[in-house]
């Protein structure tokens, strides 16, 4: 098996972006991978883009990051000359302009999510392609694949903060659960009127899924624990 | 430039595609638009699916809207692309109503519009990859036209993109007559909606019928069509020829 180490950084994973009653949460997996390698178990790839706007990148690592540099440089620019915080739908609009003006050479998908006085908490999906939409909630990356049905099922409007993070961290695990190239730990971002809040669950904080086992040390802990005698302090 | 330099630089455009800038294939698509001339002006239908391959992703794109006073458009195609054309018709629009000399664009000078940019695109390799239909009434003249990726440009009575082109024209062909009532023109494009729905494998259960006249645009909220499935061939076909379809 060829782990073939100069193939491009790409991070595969799974980026979900949920509005609730009042923000957004953002969530991602942590796993960047080269080729079969995974070159970084613990990635972040929620981005800042300014204090109330957050980016989820997928797809290719560099041409996400270097989007999403432009990005920042502008709108910190644009919150110079304008006096105030930059709202949620300039900077998707500026990741839609970097997004479809070169699409012939980016392979990268991105979740745009904050929360502005206009507007409050709103998500804004970019593709590959360029298009731009704004929704309710998003999904992205490979594992968004194995997501769609579960939230046809599970979504629904005017969630509170607690129900928004939990159905994002749910999702995100689940992803990882099948999905190759998504793994690691899961990363939240909620962003409200009051700040922003990071979170980190790594995996033994999520739950288990089908035909998948309790970690545990060793073999030996669980061979000492079938036997009769008791095990001493 | 010299023969090995040329070959360097070809491999180098043809490795990044840095030199030419050109659209290769679409990403996030929206299947059938159809619109019909009726006795008020004029009609056209559109679901609200986005396909990314063959995943229906999207299922709420608007793609029909209201152009200036006098027109719609609807768009097949690349999602992205549509986008970029709304704000070229919005700059188009606003420069026509800063003249402030009443007089506004009609539908057939948008549609003219539309053909130079998609031709011209087409000319440089890198098209907008749509298939646009536009219709409108100006001074009680009715319009409809459409334009595809390579400039190619017509009006008609009836008007069909993508699938519709071979699922709804039939159709149309066979049902459609000069004025129309405004419920028999609906059922119309209902009809054919169903049709799209049963065969074609990009359209989504969620569409949106636009009326354009002489008053203005209405753009109809969005919803579902009933279908049928209780043909008595469709219970048990394989009954008697096991493992057939």
């Amino acid at each position: 098996m060829d782990l073939n180490l100069d193939a491009p950084h790409s991070m595969g994973t799974t980026i979900v972006g949920v509005t609730y009653d009042g923000g957004v949460v953002l969530g991602a997996d942590s796993r960047t991978s080269t080729g079969m390698y995974v070159a970084n178990r613990a990635s972040d790839k929620i981005t800042q883009l300014t204090d109330n706007v957050y980016l989820c990148r997928s797809g290719s690592a560099a041409d996400s990051q270097v989007v999403s540099d432009y990005v920042r440089y502008f709108l910190h620019q644009h919150t110079i000359q304008s006096g105030q915080p930059a709202t949620v739908k300039v900077a998707a609009n500026l990741i839609r302009l970097l997004s479809y003006n070169n699409k012939n050479m980016l392979q990268t998908g991105l979740i745009v999510g904050g929360w502005d006085k206009y507007e409050g908490g709103k998500i804004y999906g970019v593709p590959l392609g360029g298009t731009i939409l704004e929704q309710p909630f998003t999904i992205g990356g490979s594992g968004s694949s194995y997501l769609y049905g579960f939230f046809d099922q599970t979504w629904k409007e005017g969630m509170s903060k607690e129900e928004a993070e939990k159905l994002v961290v749910k999702a995100v695990s689940l992803a990882i659960a099948r999905d190759g190239a998504s793994g690691g730990v899961v990363r939240t971002v909620i962003i409200n009127s009051e700040g922003v809040t990071r979170n980190f669950y790594p995996g033994d904080t999520l739950p288990l899924w089908h035909e998948e086992l309790e970690p545990q040390n060793s073999l030996l802990d669980i061979l000492s624990s079938t036997s009769p005698e008791p095990m001493s302090t | 430039m010299n023969s090995i330099d040329a070959t360097i630089a070809e491999k180098g455009l043809m490795s990044s595609e840095m030199g030419s800038e050109r659209t290769l294939y679409p990403y996030v698509t929206g299947t059938s638009v159809i619109g019909i001339k009726y006795k008020d002006g004029i009609l056209m239908a559109a679901d609200m699916g986005g396909s990314y391959g063959s995943t229906l992703r999207y299922k709420s794109v608007e793609r029909l809207k209201p152009i200036g006073k006098h027109s719609l458009i609807g768009a097949s195609g690349e999602i992205s692309d549509f986008q970029e054309i709304l704000r070229y018709l919005d700059e188009l629009i606003l420069y026509d109503n800063m003249w402030d000399d009443g007089n506004s664009l009609g539908p057939k000078e948008v549609h003219n519009y539309l053909t130079r940019v998609m031709y011209n695109r087409r000319n440089k390799f890198n098209p907008l990859w749509n298939s646009l239909v536009l219709g409108g009434v100006k001074n009680g003249q009715k319009y409809l036209g459409t334009v595809s990726m390579i400039g190619v440009h017509f009006e008609d009575n009836h008007i069909a993109t993508g699938f519709g082109n071979h699922l709804a024209r039939p159709i149309l062909r066979k049902e459609w007559h000069e004025n129309l009532s405004f419920e028999d023109g609906v059922k119309l494009l209902e009809k054919c909606m169903r049709v799209l729905l049963y065969r074609d494998r990009s359209a989504v259960n969620k569409l949106q019928i636009a009326k354009i006249t002489e008053e203005g645009v209405t753009i109809s909220q969005p919803y579902s069509l009933k279908t049928f499935w209780g043909f008595s061939a469709f219970q048990n076909p394989t009954k008697g020829a096991e493992g057939s379809w």
